[in-house]
This record gives structure tokens, sequence and C-alpha cells, in this order.
């Protein structure tokens, strides 16, 4: 420390003073840009690292934000996809031998619509179906009156008739084979499948 | 003589069998083997076959109780046939009121036979017949002596030549199958491994209506049985339960282009000729009388499906039945004075008949299964049913009147939907 000021004492007082002893001077001099030039590169490197840091936190902040909006794109498109699923997959129920919609199959109607106007592009088959109770022939009208219900409502909340078709199975298609009231009533069903 | 004997026919035809309830009280009948005339060993096996598919044939219409062979007092293998050899006494004392005599000739592929019906009580020869053909027609000769048999007894032309069409699983899809009246020879008639139903004959036997999903929905085809020619209707919506006009080339079948399921008159190609019904709701399932000037069909107009009649010159329309809230599957008698249907009460299906002009409804089946789709043999004496009394569907027949229920035949899958024919016109 001491040893360092006598140093910068030198390059300053001494050393002009003393432009004979250039050798030691000189000596001196020469050792004084060299470190001045090492203070110097050491910033540059510096204030590069920093840049460099910068970039490349610049990168991963970029990174990070594709990530995050690949992330929203992915959940978008899954939750694009779960609405479809939703929309495919979610049937409405009915009671016996009854093609009225119940208030919680409107609900489910009206979000169905709502998807539909989301996706203009998008048209529907509905499928009325009923349980094994009963007899084919009744039960396959029943089945697209069920089928007919669904459309109608749909219809009212503005969705192109067009966009709509329905299709009948009347018993022909179980989605449970048992027999008791667990198993008709999922069975008294409109299924939605989009083409 | 032919006269006398002619009169004499026409005075006794109904003494034997009481058209007021004809099962209810069977007729014994005996039939011993055939009498061989060559007594080669052909001929051996089919003089016992002969006698036995007489017997089958005969039992299967439920007016005759077959007696046992073993109660016979007469040399099986050396019966009399003739009036002058027959000692009728043996067969009145074992209670045989009926005698079906055969004699047989078999002679390379040629068969040569000839049948005769006594009374034993009255020792008189009731009908006399001669049969000649191939050895592999055998079945058909047989049953056109029995037809002769039901003919004389009843005054109507019997069932032999008729057949059922109905649906099988056996492949894994619902397809029709056609099988001769007593369940003999299935034959698979759609190919199209998707859902097809409602088999419904024209009243000559020469087309076949049906609903099929061949083309991802309830469309109608119209097909001739004998030629490959036929017609389709595939509009929007529903078409099913088709039924022939009697004695014409037209159809009435519920369509929900409309976006309600009404029935329409359509012709046998297929086209729309006229609305048959006018009600908000269901409307299905039409069967016609035989003279077709109404129709009775499934409505549920009141609330639940019933069954209701239209008259089509008036087109008033009027309901039929009244108790329990789930009647359908209407099927009106070739002889035009019932109706049969299915009804469901507490969870099970059953058989009933009524009365065409209104009144209290008969039940022929209970308490085994459920019972569904009745459908009248061409003389109105048998009902063609399907039952889950074994579990899975199959196909069951029994007389008008509920008795002799029995299972029409064996195949894998199960079976649904039975439509018996009209007798065939070409026989």
């Amino acid at each position: 420390m001491h040893k360092k000021l006598w140093v910068i004492l030198a390059l300053v007082v001494i050393v002009p003073s003393l432009l004979f002893t250039v050798a030691c001077a000189k000596k001196t001099v020469k050792s004084e840009p060299e470190m001045t030039q090492t203070t110097e590169d050491q910033s540059a490197m510096e204030a590069q690292a920093a840049r460099d840091k910068a970039a490349a936190e610049e990168a991963a902040r970029q990174a990070e934000l594709d990530r995050q909006r690949q992330m929203e794109e992915q959940e978008l498109q899954r939750q694009m996809m779960a609405a479809r699923n939703m929309f495919m997959n979610e049937n409405i129920y009915f009671d016996f031998d009854s093609s009225v919609l119940l208030p919680a199959a409107q609900e489910v109607l009206k979000s169905k619509a709502a998807w539909m106007q989301a996706n203009p592009d998008a048209s529907v088959i509905i499928e009325g179906h009923c349980d094994e109770r009963g007899t084919p022939a009744y039960n396959l009208a029943l089945g697209d009156r069920r089928a007919e219900s669904a459309k109608a409502f749909m219809v009212d909340l503005g969705i192109d008739a067009t966009r709509l078709a329905t299709i009948s199975y009347g018993e022909e298609r179980p989605v449970d084979k048992g027999s008791d009231e667990e198993a008709w009533a999922k069975n008294r069903r409109d299924e939605f499948v989009i083409e | 003589m032919l006269l006398t004997a002619g009169s004499g026919l026409a005075q006794t035809e109904y003494e034997y069998i009481d058209i007021s309830n004809p099962f209810l009280r069977k007729i014994p009948l005996a039939v011993p083997w055939f009498k061989m005339t060559s007594g080669h060993a052909a001929e051996h096996e089919y003089a016992r076959k002969a006698a036995g598919l007489i017997s089958e044939t005969l039992e299967f219409t439920g007016y005759f109780k077959i007696l046992d062979q073993g109660a016979f007092l007469t040399d099986p293998l050396n019966p009399a046939i003739i009036s002058a050899n027959i000692n009728f006494r043996n067969w009145t004392g074992i209670g045989a009121e009926l005698l079906i005599t055969g004699g047989i000739l078999v002679k390379d592929d040629i068969v040569e036979m000839e049948l005769r019906l006594f009374d034993t009580f009255k020792e008189s020869l009731l009908v006399g017949k001669r049969y000649k053909g191939w050895v592999k027609d055998e079945r058909q000769m047989i049953r056109r002596f029995c037809s002769e048999v039901i003919f004389h007894l009843t005054g109507s032309k019997g069932i032999f030549d008729s057949k059922i069409a109905f649906i099988s699983t056996g492949t894994g899809h619902k397809e029709i199958y056609i099988c001769e009246f007593d369940g003999y020879r299935p034959v698979q008639f759609t190919d199209n491994k998707n859902i097809n139903l409602f088999p419904a004959w024209s009243s000559d036997t020469q087309w076949l209506a049906y609903t099929s999903y061949v083309k991802g929905k309830p469309d109608l085809y119209i097909k001739s049985l004998e030629e490959k020619r036929g017609a389709t209707l595939d509009k929007k919506g529903l078409q099913i339960t088709p039924a022939w006009v009697p004695g014409k080339f037209e159809l009435a079948a519920t369509l929900s282009f409309s976006g309600d399921q009404e029935i329409y008159l359509l012709t046998g190609t297929g086209k729309i000729t006229k609305r048959l019904t006018y009600s908000r709701g269901i409307d299905v399932a039409p069967t016609w009388s035989p003279d077709g000037k109404r129709m009775a069909f499934v409505s549920k107009r009141s609330g639940s499906p019933q069954i209701y009649i239209k008259d089509i010159a008036s087109g008033r329309v009027e309901r039929l039945t009244f108790e329990g809230r789930y009647n359908t599957e209407p099927s009106w008698s070739p002889i035009g004075d019932k109706i049969a249907y299915s009804g469901m009460t507490a969870g099970e299906i059953n058989i009933y008949v009524i009365d065409a002009e209104g009144g209290d409804p008969t039940q022929l089946t209970q308490n085994q299964g459920s019972n569904e789709s009745p459908s009248w043999s061409p003389d109105g004496s048998l009902i063609v049913f399907s039952s889950t009394r074994q579990g899975l569907s199959r196909i069951y027949v029994m007389t008008a009147y509920g008795t002799d229920q029995r299972r029409l035949l064996a195949l894998p899958g199960e079976q649904s939907n039975p439509a018996w024919s009209a007798s065939a016109v070409n026989n």
C-alpha cells in the first residue's frame, strides 16, 4: 500500500525531475501504462462482459417470453381443444319418454352455442339416443325428437340451422349396457359430434 | 260320387276345429310310418322321415295333438294305408280322431307319395292326394299336403308356404334374415355390417322394405326379393317402420324430414304421394287392415304412446288402447278382426290382442321377460314375437290365443323384430 503510494508520488512529482534516470523512470513509466492498459482492458472486458451478460439476459428474457408465449399458445390450444372436447363429450340428458330440455341441458346447450359462435366454421351432428326400455320404432322417433329439441334450442340462440344436423339412433347404441336406472339415465341422451 | 263327397265336406268343414278357440281342445292325430313300395334301404329312411315331417308341420299349427308312435297297435313296418285295409278301431282305441297314412316309392332321385287323411270315427276318407317329384323337394310335397289338410279342416289355406323375416346379430351387426314359417333354413338377406331394422313384406311377398343405416342414417330401402332392383328414400331425418298396403304396390312409413315424425303414403318406388297423419309429436309404426281402408298406428298425441286407428276415406282418427301408458308395435291380423300389440307395465313388455273395434285387451304373455314385436301368420292363427324369457332376445311363436308358446329357431346372437309374410302367391 505504502509502496503503491510512493510509486504514484514518484510518477507525479519525481519522474519529470529525474528524466535522466530514464531507464529507471522509463521502467517505471513503462510499467505504468502497462498497468493503465491493464486497467483499461479490464474495464473494456468488464463492459463487454456486462454487454454480453445483458445480451444473454435479454436473450433469456426473450426466450422466456417466447416460452411464455408458446405456453400461452399451448394453453390456448389446450383450452380450445378442451372446449372442443367438452363440446364433443358433454352430453345432455332427458327424462324417460321425454324430449323436453331439462334446465341443466339448457345450460349445456348455451355453452355449446357459445362455442359454435366462437368457431363459425364448425358443423355439428346431434345424435338422439334412448334407453333400452320401450320398443325400437317408438324409441327411434323419440331419439329423433331429442336431437331436434337440442337443434331448435341452439337455432333460437342464433346458430344457423344449416350447421346443425340430427340423427336418431333410438335404443341401438347405449353407452351403458346395464339394465338399471343409472344405466338408463346415461343412455337417455343427445351426443354432439363435430363434423 | 264326387259331388256327394264335396257337399259332405262342406258340412263337416268346421266340425273338427272350433274356430272360436281352436286351441282349447287339440285333435288327436296319428301319423304312422309310410308304407314302402320297393322296400329299398333309402325308401325305408324316407318312410320314417316323411311321417315325422308331417307330424312336425301339422303340430306347428297348434290344432293337433300328435299321438306317440309307441302307442300304436299296428305293425309299424307294414301299415294299412287305404280305407278297405284299415282297422279303424286300432286307431279309435288309442284315442286318434284323425289318421294320416302315406305310401312312398323312391326310385333314383324321384319320389312318389300318396297321402290320405281319415276321420277314424266316421271311418271315412277326408283328403287324398298323390305327389311325384325330386327327392330334394320332399319337404314341399309334404307341406302341400298339410295345406290341403288344414284347408279341409279350417277352410283357410294355412301358412306352410309363408316366410318370416327377422333381425339377427349373429355377425355382430343387426342384419335381416329370412327363414321358412317353421324356422327352417334361415338365410341372411342384408350384408352391410350396419344397423338394419323393421323388415316389411309386400302382400305378394315379392318385396321387402326395411330401414338401414348403411349410409350413416336411418334411410328406407325397398328391395325386390327375386330381382336386383329397388328404391331408396334417404331424405333428412328418419325413414322407418314401413308397412305395405294389402294388395297394392304402396306402403306407409314414418318420415321426419319436416322435423316432426309423421306417417306418409309412398309408392313402391319410394315417391311420397300423401301425408296420412297430422299431429305434432310422434306418429309411428303403421299397420293396415286387410282391406287397406284403415290404418292403425302409434301416436303420442295424448301424452303417452297409444294405438290409434285412422279411417283413410273419412280421415277420422280414433284411439284404440286406453289401458297402460306405453302401447306400441300394433300388428293388424290378416283376418281383420284383431290387432296385436305390445304394452309396457312396470317395466315389463307383453303382447296383447285387442278387437279392432275396441274393447278390453287380452294379455297373451306374462312373467316371462320382455315380449315384443308381434306379427300374425297369414291365416291369423299364430303370432310370432321376440322374447327375452331365456335371457337373450329370441324369436317365439304362439297361437292367437297365447297357447303353445315355443322358440322358433336357434341361431347365434340375438334375434328380434320378426315379420311374417303372406302366403306365397305362386304356390
